[in-house]
């Protein structure tokens, strides 16, 4: 496999999502079915089989009054760069069919509704949840079916879907961008529908690599951390937390383990 | 001679092993001939089936709606192709012109040209757009960007759409029944051998894109380059 597809300077489009400033509301969610024309199904009681690209997840320090804390995880698709950055992600190892590809170009990791024939072989390996499978046809309610979004094609019965960064949207600024005769993309160009959609600004989504954009920074404080960083799956979703009980619910640390001790660890071992 | 009667009856059959005698190898031979006559009759007779018979089952034929004459229209304007077929501010491509861009210039006949006038009447007058055949049409899962192509690589429309600029007549608009995509797309040669002449519209597979992206950029690219 070719690890580069084009001459420009690589991207690693990253997110980080401020949990200190998430309410919960679940605006995210809404924005990302209404841009990725994500089906529901008429009764969503039945989470199991509920897609969705990013998901509220609901933490606990399970403490009695008054010590009581609750802190909401929203949980995109990870978008895992693999051991030493070369794309080997859960998901792109084990897919028989390559309908799921690392882009080089920008670190988001594709899906191919068309290639892909439902093995689920990709749900099985993700640790993050974060693939999802259609059980059926897309069903839109009424004149729904006029909304749907042209720039995100519909899935169909038998495939699996997981969340693409709003790839649609990278494409959209840099055919303005080739209008302007540029190359490059400015931050606020290529947002993604949930960083949007989100009312305290907890989601900001960048590029990685660039010492410009927001992201650069976040990543480097010292409230960042990652789910399942033991995993070495290498995701370009950082959480930032003062807490220190929900870092530690970001991994299945034992009772003597601490987080930091064990980031000092891993960064040993590479 | 009744043994004999037997040995010839079942020989064909049987094989070789099953006629020890010398003067049956002949006739075996010749039958074997027939068969392989009779093969090759039928093998030619089906390649032929699928290579000249079945693409015309495959394909409906349809003509546009309206018989529009792309040389007198280039000829007319003065910004080529980009004034009918351009680009919008944000990247994105005007594609077919809509009923309004034609309104500019056609409120009334300007000629007495019987497709004009047949355009006049049936689609201007009452403010129906013109349902258009589009060759070049993709499935929903494509993300072609014209942006990419035209503004970044300074490739002209008829690198890939030939020489429909200079073309009077609209073409015949080969509809794959099965598909419901235009024959453009798998390209005119049912085997798929050969390039297409000289002005005439690319194959647009995806291994077509491909193949020019290797050639052109010096890999395929990753499938969300070109998917969506």
């Amino acid at each position: 496999m070719k690890e580069k597809h084009s001459n420009t300077p690589a991207k690693r489009y990253g997110m980080i999502i401020d949990l200190d400033k998430c309410t919960g509301c679940g605006a995210c969610m809404v924005g990302c079915y209404a841009e990725n024309n994500i089906p529901f199904k008429p009764d969503e009681t039945n989470k199991l089989d509920s897609i969705n690209w990013i998901r509220v997840f609901k933490l606990t320090n399970h403490k009695p009054y008054p010590e009581t804390e609750i802190c909401y995880l929203p949980m995109p698709c990870m978008q895992c760069d693999g051991v030493g950055k070369h794309g080997h992600s859960p998901c792109v190892s084990v897919c028989p069919a390559v309908a799921t590809d690392y882009n080089y170009d920008t670190g988001i990791i594709s899906q191919i509704y068309t290639r892909c024939f439902g093995c689920r072989y990709c749900m099985a390996a993700c640790p993050y949840h974060a693939r999802k499978f259609n059980w059926w046809d897309p069903v839109w309610p009424a004149d729904m079916e006029k909304y749907l979004s042209p720039n995100v094609s519909p899935r169909m019965r038998g495939v699996v879907e997981k969340c693409s960064f709003c790839f649609h949207r990278y494409q959209l600024a840099r055919e303005k961008a080739y209008m302007e005769k540029r190359t490059d993309l400015a931050e606020g160009e290529y947002q993604t529908a949930c960083a949007d959609a989100c009312p305290t600004k907890a989601i900001t989504f960048g590029d990685l690599n660039n010492k410009d954009h927001a992201v650069y920074k976040l990543k480097n404080s010292p409230n960042a951390f990652r789910l399942l960083e033991r995993l070495e799956t290498n995701p370009k979703v950082y959480y930032l937390t003062t807490k220190k009980w929900v870092r530690k619910a970001g991994d299945n640390y034992l009772a003597h383990e601490e987080p930091e001790t064990l980031k000092t660890r891993i960064k040993e071992h590479h | 001679m009744s043994s004999t009667n037997l040995n010839k009856a079942v020989s064909p059959e049987a094989g070789p092993d099953a006629t020890p005698q010398a003067h049956d190898s002949a006739s075996s031979k010749s039958s074997g001939w027939a068969v392989f006559t009779f093969f090759m009759i039928g093998f030619v007779g089906s390649l032929l089936a699928g290579w000249i018979l079945f693409p015309e089952l495959l394909y409906s034929q349809k003509n546009q709606p309206i018989d529009f004459n792309h040389a007198v229209h280039l000829d007319a304007v003065t910004d080529g192709c980009d004034s009918c077929h351009y680009f919008r501010e944000d990247g994105s491509f005007s594609g077919m012109p809509d009923l309004a861009a034609c309104e500019d210039c056609h409120q009334e006949a300007m000629t007495d040209n019987p497709e004009e006038v047949k355009f006049v009447e049936e689609y201007v007058t009452p403010g129906i757009e013109v349902p258009w055949l589009n060759h070049s049409k993709q499935p929903d899962c494509v993300f072609f960007s014209h942006a990419a192509h035209v503004q970044g690589a300074d490739m002209s429309c008829a690198s890939c759409h030939g020489d429909i600029g200079t073309s009077e007549h609209t073409r015949v608009y080969e509809e794959n029944r099965i598909t419901g995509y235009s024959r453009d797309i798998w390209g005119q040669s049912i085997s798929r051998l050969g390039k297409p002449g000289p002005g005439d519209p690319r194959p647009m597979k995806m291994n077509d894109c491909a193949e020019c992206h290797e050639d052109e950029t010096g890999h395929k690219g990753a499938c969300f380059q070109c998917h969506k």
